[in-house]
């Protein structure tokens, strides 16, 4: 079976699902109307549990157990928050958000945006093409064959398929993270008083419980995913009677990632936690010790997750970077374009994926100082794009009727800062581990 | 020759050599001259900013202006919607590229100094769309000027002459002040603007269709992706967009209603011609997936019993679009499908020749609720140019041609 066949499977798939929704009563018909749109949000928000998250949800889980649950209810509404912003802002305008910045807040801005976000991207890629390196281990195969392997399936994934095409693979990726499911029931959780922690906070005043609580948050908002959902709407041309579809698509997405951070953390508590393993700093580490505690099958789903997550965001990420960077500089850009009609982008995907995954590559390489580096940069880049989104989405100009109310404003101001302060402690913490010269 | 960035921010001096306050926008008056530059407008801190003309600037330099006037002569500013700002609405925004049919992102513009007895006018060259802009921008007022001009010679050029730049505004009563008219893009093929167009935001793109002429806008429309056509459409003014629909062939307006929610497409079908609407309508009671739904009902159809030259001489009098005159549809005397005859096999007849005996063999047809798939095996059976539909009693109601075909199998 060659690619070819594969794609025009995918089409056909796609196809006949559309046709069967479309074809029935006002019900099947509305279902029609949201798998036209549905995607970018779903696929967006899942990236978020990506090689790096998963490995703070572990600790988070191991260390405090179900104490630290209670923050997924306010991390949801963060994430619901900031994302609808730029699918709105995607849907209204027709423009990436690289594109707006750029047009209203001039070059400067724009290639300190640009520049940031390549950055951090490619210290984002390498701890995903790390993750795929933990997850390898586990089912007994050498980096040095499985990174080259993932690199190359990825990198032929986004340059031979079409949009559409790529964003089924995607959102089959996106139903594989369930695989995180069976291990919290493999694990034998309980059940009624994680239930009861997330709906009551409890807050900690000690600092490593803070700093984890801060990684949680740090981990799930990344500036990366603000210029991919707009860009996926944009290039899905999904347009303003399409909206409530769109918002609904960013709704499930921002949802749907939560229940996936409850089903790790809860895994990790059940068993790690439980065991007073509290000390598990990533995530194969954590798949590891998952096997004389709930069974070989909870471990390998685990790994499996950890493995489909860092492939997915390994994808993303780069395309993300190649968006910013194309937009911002006026170049094509998109998944649907040829290599000879976007060469830009594809050169960018390209480069930062040889680079991310070569960086693995290189024994005994300190890839937790490249992590640190880009949770730092982050934590540069992440105000200024919240910044730059508000300022946008609030433009009559751009928006017309569709601006924040004043409740949305209150509210996505508030994310804002608390994200924003989050974010600094997060840098401070990592330079400071780096000033030690020690990880975790 | 000076460029934008390098006049952004420069000192301004009235005659006597008094410092009145720093450039922080140009513009050009469209309705006066196409590309110099008409005025400057210089902010002085918390005083109102000063607005200099043309023909008050004595000298220009990178970072410096000098006036032949004294500050107390020059007026006060007052925003102009006649006014091309150059900061504002050129620099960073997107514009059409009409010669290299592109849509490109403005680095820097480029001006011309000219000099007069008087005064020193600028006026606009080409616009900057490469690195060396992108670097002047990044470095300008960082780096020395002369480190500057010195990088960008090392860098590879990329500009667009001014006469070939079509700025895209999507207000239209600022189109109009501004005297932006897509003229040009009309000469370009429809399906380079339809490209280009999807580059674009959602406001610039329905100001482009809503000021090109009716068949352009109906040839961009047909080549423009199904889901950036319908949201055009809906947002047009429903008088226009029923003219353009006219313009478009039966089957193509029908494809672009049945994708519009059911009032939308109604009250478009109202605005239009009885004629065309019926057409229409009858094309949109096919499924899309069936031939019937492909099909176009605009397609020439003569006796079988006629000579060549006589079909030829009737052919010319009618008003068909050449992509309908492939193929030649023939009926008999009970009106009845009975064969078709390619254009290029009349072209080599003798003109006594009936048209009976030009026929192709052999006879293939279809009906209108057949599927999509039956109608691609066809063409790919017999190699078909054209397909002509059919009705339970045997009349030809429309024809579907392989480019309808192409382009199905192309976006499936």
């Amino acid at each position: 079976m060659n690619l070819t066949t594969i794609n025009n499977l995918i089409d056909r798939i796609r196809g006949r699902t559309l046709t069967f929704f479309s074809a029935g009563n006002q019900w099947r018909r509305r279902i029609a109307l949201f798998l036209a749109v549905i995607g970018p949000g779903i696929i967006t928000s899942n990236v978020d549990n990506d090689a790096g998250g998963i490995a703070t949800y572990t600790q988070a889980g191991s260390a405090y157990g179900y104490s630290l649950l209670w923050s997924l209810i306010p991390m949801t509404i963060a994430l619901y928050v900031t994302m609808e912003m730029c699918s709105r802002m995607g849907v209204i305008t027709g423009k990436g958000l690289s594109d707006l910045i750029r047009e209203e807040f001039g070059f400067r801005s724009t290639f300190f945006v640009m520049i940031t976000g390549f950055l951090v991207d490619l210290g984002n890629v390498v701890a995903e093409f790390a993750g795929v390196a933990a997850a390898a281990q586990i089912f007994g195969v050498s980096k040095y064959i499985a990174v080259p392997l993932a690199a190359v399936a990825v990198w032929v994934l986004v340059l031979k398929g079409t949009y559409r095409q790529v964003e089924v693979v995607f959102l089959i990726a996106c139903v594989f993270y369930l695989s995180y499911l069976f291990s919290a029931l493999l694990s034998h959780p309980d059940w009624l008083l994680a239930a009861r922690m997330t709906v009551i906070p409890t807050i900690h005043f000690d600092v490593s419980y803070l700093i984890t609580l801060t990684a949680l948050v740090g981990t799930t908002i990344a500036p990366w995913q603000f210029f991919y959902l707009q860009a996926s709407f944009v290039e899905k041309k999904v347009g303003p009677r399409q909206y409530p579809q769109a918002r609904l698509d960013v709704l499930l997405g921002s949802i749907s990632c939560m229940v996936i951070v409850f089903f790790i953390i809860i895994c990790t508590a059940a068993t790690l936690h439980a065991s007073g393993l509290t000390n598990i700093t990533d995530a194969g580490e954590a798949a590891k010790a998952l096997v004389p505690l709930a069974g070989k099958w909870a471990a390998l789903t685990f790994a499996f997750g950890l493995l489909n997550a860092s492939l997915f965001a390994a994808t993303i990420l780069p395309l993300s970077t190649a968006h910013v960077i194309c937009e911002g500089m006026g170049f094509e850009a998109g998944i649907d374009h040829k290599f000879r009609e976007a060469p830009a982008f594809y050169w960018l995907y390209t480069i930062l994926i040889v680079v991310g995954a070569g960086i693995v590559m290189i024994p005994n390489v300190p890839l937790w100082k490249i992590f640190i580096f880009s949770q730092v940069g982050n934590g540069v880049w992440l105000p200024i794009v919240v910044i730059f989104i508000l300022l946008l989405v609030n433009r009559k100009d751009l928006m017309g009727e569709h601006t924040n109310t004043v409740m949305f404003n209150v509210v996505a101001w508030i994310t804002a800062v608390a994200m924003i302060v989050l974010t600094f402690v997060l840098v401070g913490q990592g330079i400071y581990q780096w000033a030690r010269g020690v990880p975790g | 020759m000076l460029f934008a960035t390098e006049l952004v921010g420069a000192s301004a001096y009235d005659s006597q050599e008094h410092f009145v306050g720093r450039v922080r926008e140009f513009f050009v008056e469209p309705a006066e001259q196409p590309n110099r530059i008409s005025h400057f407008l210089i902010s002085r801190g918390r005083f109102q900013p000063l607005v200099a003309r043309y023909d008050q600037v004595a000298k220009v330099a990178a970072g410096r202006i000098d006036l032949n006037v004294s500050e107390r002569s020059l007026d006060a500013y007052k925003p102009n919607e006649g006014w091309l700002a150059v900061q504002k609405d050129l620099m960073d925004q997107q514009i059409i590229d009409t010669e290299g049919r592109k849509v490109v992102r403005v680095n820097d513009v480029d001006l011309a100094v000219m000099r007069t007895n008087e005064h020193v006018e600028l006026r606009i060259t080409q616009v900057d769309v490469g690195l060396p802009g992108a670097m002047r921008r990044l470095l300008q007022g960082i780096a020395p000027p002369a480190l500057v001009r010195k990088l960008q010679g090392k860098l590879p050029q990329r500009s667009i002459r001014w006469e070939f730049v079509n700025l895209i505004e999507p207000d239209p009563l600022r189109r109009v002040k501004l005297r932006i008219t897509h003229e040009k893009l009309e000469d370009l093929h429809p399906a380079d603007l339809a490209e280009m167009m999807e580059e674009l935001s959602a406001a610039e793109r329905q100001g482009i269709i809503a000021s090109l002429d009716e068949e352009t806008a109906a040839k961009v429309l047909a080549e423009l992706d199904e889901r950036l056509t319908t949201q055009i459409v809906e947002k047009l003014d429903p008088e226009k967009a029923a003219d353009i629909l006219e313009e478009m062939a039966p089957d193509a307006a029908a494809d672009l209603l049945a994708d519009l929610p059911k009032e939308t497409s109604e009250e478009l079908l109202e605005e239009m011609p009885n004629l065309e609407a019926e057409e229409v309508r009858e094309l949109l009671s096919y499924d899309s997936s069936t031939a019937g739904g492909m099909m176009n009902t605009q397609f020439a159809y003569v006796s079988e019993a006629s000579p060549r030259e006589e079909v030829l001489g009737w052919l010319r009098k009618q008003d068909f679009n050449l992509e309908q005159l492939d193929t030649i549809v023939l009926v008999d005397a009970h009106a009845q499908f009975s064969g078709t005859v390619p254009v290029a096999r009349m072209l080599l007849a003798a003109p006594e020749q009936l048209m009976s005996d030009l026929k192709t063999e052999p006879l293939v047809s279809i009906t209108p609720d057949a599927n999509e798939k039956d109608v691609f095996e066809l063409f790919d059976k017999y190699n078909l140019r054209m397909l002509t539909v059919i009705d339970e009693e045997r009349r030809p109601i429309g024809t579907v041609t392989v480019d309808d075909v192409v382009s199905r199998l192309v976006n499936a």
